[in-house]
């Protein structure tokens, strides 16, 4: 007997941005499959050429509301690069630790509101706080500061406005960061109990064979700078991006993907491709943790990335307590002198590598930009993810199929608002789920 | 509304994400919120969803496709207020910068296949299309402003925002005048105050993310900016950025390029 199976999800629930889910299963297999993004167009690439490169860190943080940080850091390192900029080490320092601050504040919007509900199978983060209350407040309160370190440096968490090419407007107090280190250091055990929770939540497990890509750097947890490696053999340095990675478009889909040059691959960025490539770079008590979950990362395992995410902000907040403790007081130095070139920079944006390359005149004004956001990398995996949940969801309801392949989406945090050339799609976009 | 919570909306057109985040980033009053109002539709927050009509519906983004001109005409209908939150919704965004361009090159610049981009040609604020009961300014927005909005629409009063400029607020932290003292050509005179000027006490350019003042006039502004060598060319980049498809922002910038150098 012929059993078709059609699910649909209209507007993904729980993640940054608009898309939908189509699913067309038939005799047990997947017949299609899309996973649709249809955020509107804003042509980011083409509305910066001609603007100068120096605005570029206020026009690109509008990419995304979540990560604005990433695609100011992934812009100015491209510029820097260009322009030939000595980054001064302090400077470096500095965007560690505002970079921490996105990756803490991001890290427990995900965990918490977005990706404990489906544990739980609740609807949202304000249901959890109904029986948890303690540790969603806890949540809260470490969230809260990831937003002062973004406030700090920033002047908001939302688009901040402290960052430019070669360093910051303002560099902070050594009173103003001690302050804040001392929260920081208080913050180190509610980061342990909050993992711990989510170790007790039943998550699910569906490991996979995944290439994983990261940034290497020779004795930092990659965040601003190393060499793009991958768990298969990819090791390019950020200016060589296209060489091991290109950007194609797929049919089903109409979305520009990012896959493996050498064989059209799929590969996956982010916390759980992080937390596996730089084990050895994490600080010891992330070291620990991580430790503590190895079954977890014996292979990759997407729905693993929640803990890859609890381990990163106990990195982040180490991370930010060593940039504190470190810290000497500068007066920021005049802005670089424009000049004609390319650059390229990629970083680690929380969901994984932002690779950003900017071509400028001699005045400083904007030629040509490329961004490839980590969700573009990630859709490829993603589709696969949901493909091999085939079997799966034939034996459950509709409503049971859906909240599987939205809850197997959910892991990887997809940002769809970073779509920046992710390209609008209405097929059968109004349907509703039907059962055929 | 006795007895049943307030039903609050959210909708999302052409935008960020970042002024929904606002809400979510007011860590502490979140959860009292929760228990004030009805998450009725909330898609970064909640998987629950409930139909319409909504008490307060809030809209973040713009209006870029056919498509969403008709989803906001059918969302007001459902609204009894219905509130635009950011640059976005309320002057088109940074987006809008396409409404003086040509869409056409900008498809073939971003995508190896334009033909299948469904877009419209400009992106316009809600006001271009339904009646807004409020407009909440700021890119992206000042959380506590909205939670106020809110609060003041639930009782029946009218909602306050500042009409001020950032100047205001700039004086009230006691940050030195940037435009003044180093001369940098500082659109905060002219910008509506809502951010706690956040530029001028980093020692930096407010870029009028906030969008005009109510009583902005530009034109004196940037008459003093090109009398201290800013160029023309400079001089429309401040007004043509994230609110520049609105009121004096927008009108100048028209006027000035109109009259070439």
């Amino acid at each position: 007997m012929t059993e078709t199976r059609t699910i649909h999800v209209n507007a993904l629930a729980r993640v940054e941005g608009e898309g939908a889910l189509h699913l067309r299963v038939k005799n047990g297999a997947v017949v299609d499959l899309r996973l649709e993004i249809y955020e509107p167009p804003r042509f980011f690439e083409a509305l910066v050429r001609g603007r100068r490169a120096s605005e570029l860190p206020d026009l690109l943080s509008r990419i995304c509301g979540i990560c604005p940080v990433a695609y100011q850091m992934s812009a100015v390192h491209a510029i820097e690069a260009a322009w030939q900029v000595e980054v001064h080490p302090r400077v470096r320092a500095l965007r560690r630790l505002f970079y921490a601050g996105e990756w803490i504040e991001s890290h427990l919007l995900h965990m918490t509101f977005l990706n404990a509900p489906d544990f739980l199978h609740l609807d949202d983060g304000i249901q959890i706080a109904r029986l948890h209350r303690a540790e969603v407040e806890r949540a809260l309160r470490l969230r809260k500061l990831g937003n002062r370190i973004l406030i700090l440096l920033g002047g908001r968490s939302v688009n901040p406005v402290g960052v430019k090419i070669g360093g910051f407007h303002r560099i902070p107090t050594r009173a103003e960061l001690a302050d804040l280190g001392d929260e920081l250091r208080r913050a180190r055990g509610e980061a342990e109990a909050l993992l711990h929770w989510f170790g007790t939540l039943p998550v699910p497990s569906r490991p996979q064979d995944i290439e994983l890509v990261a940034l290497r750097h020779p004795l930092e947890y990659g965040i601003c700078e190393g060499r793009i490696v991958s768990s298969k053999g990819v090791d390019v340095a950020a200016p060589d991006w296209d060489t091991a990675f290109e950007e194609a478009q797929v049919p089903h889909s109409t979305a520009l993907h990012a896959r493996l040059r050498r064989d059209g691959g799929r590969y996956l960025v982010g916390p759980l491709a992080r937390v596996t490539l730089n084990a050895d770079r994490l600080s010891p008590r992330a070291g620990a943790a991580r430790t503590r979950l190895a079954p977890r990362f014996a292979a990759p395992d997407p729905a693993s990335s929640v803990f890859a995410r609890g381990i990163e902000v106990l990195q982040a907040v180490d991370e930010s307590i060593a940039v504190i403790e470190g810290f000497e007081p500068f007066t920021p130095w005049p802005d670089p002198a424009p000049r004609a070139g390319v650059g390229h920079g990629a970083t680690e944006a929380p969901r994984g590598i932002l690779y950003t390359s900017v071509e400028t005149d001699a005045d400083g004004l904007v030629r040509n930009i490329r961004i490839v956001p980590p969700t573009s990398q990630n859709q490829a995996q993603i589709e696969a993810d949901l493909r091999a949940l085939a079997p799966a969801i034939l034996t459950l309801s509709n409503d049971d199929a859906r909240r599987l392949c939205e809850a197997a989406i959910r892991d990887y945090d997809p940002c769809i608002s970073c779509a920046t050339h992710f390209l609008t799609l209405t097929i059968e976009r109004r349907d509703s789920c039907a059962s055929a | 509304m006795s007895g049943a919570k307030p039903k609050l909306a959210v909708f999302k057109f052409a935008s960020c994400d970042g002024c929904q985040l606002q809400l979510l980033n007011r860590e502490e009053e979140l959860l009292p919120l929760a228990e004030r109002v009805e998450f009725a539709h909330f898609l970064e927050a909640s998987s629950r969803v409930t139909d319409g009509p909504w008490d307060v519906v809030l809209i973040e983004g713009s209006v870029t496709t056919a498509h969403d001109a008709e989803r906001i005409r059918a969302i007001r209908a459902q609204a009894r207020f219905l509130v635009t939150i950011g640059a976005c919704a309320t002057s088109g965004g940074i987006q809008a910068l396409r409404n003086v361009a040509d869409v056409e090159s900008w498809k073939r610049q971003v995508y190896p296949h334009p033909e299948w981009i469904e877009t419209l040609a400009t992106s316009t604020p809600i006001s271009d299309h339904v009646h807004v009961d409020a407009e909440i300014q700021g890119c992206p927005v000042n959380g506590e402003q909205v939670l106020r909005v809110l609060s003041r629409l639930l009782l029946g009063a009218t909602p306050d925002l500042p009409l001020a400029s950032v100047c205001i607020e700039c004086k009230r932290r006691d940050a030195t005048c940037v435009l003044v003292s180093r001369g940098i050509p500082c659109m905060g005179p002219v910008t509506r105050a809502g951010c706690g000027a956040i530029c001028p006490a980093l020692g930096r350019d407010c870029y009028g993310c906030f969008g005009p003042a109510a009583d902005a006039h530009p034109a004196s502004l940037v008459r003093h900016f090109e009398a201290s060598g800013l160029t023309r060319a400079d001089a429309l980049r401040r007004l043509r950025h994230i609110n520049g498809w609105r009121g004096e922002f927008r009108t100048l910038a028209e006027t000035l390029e109109k009259a070439g150098d």
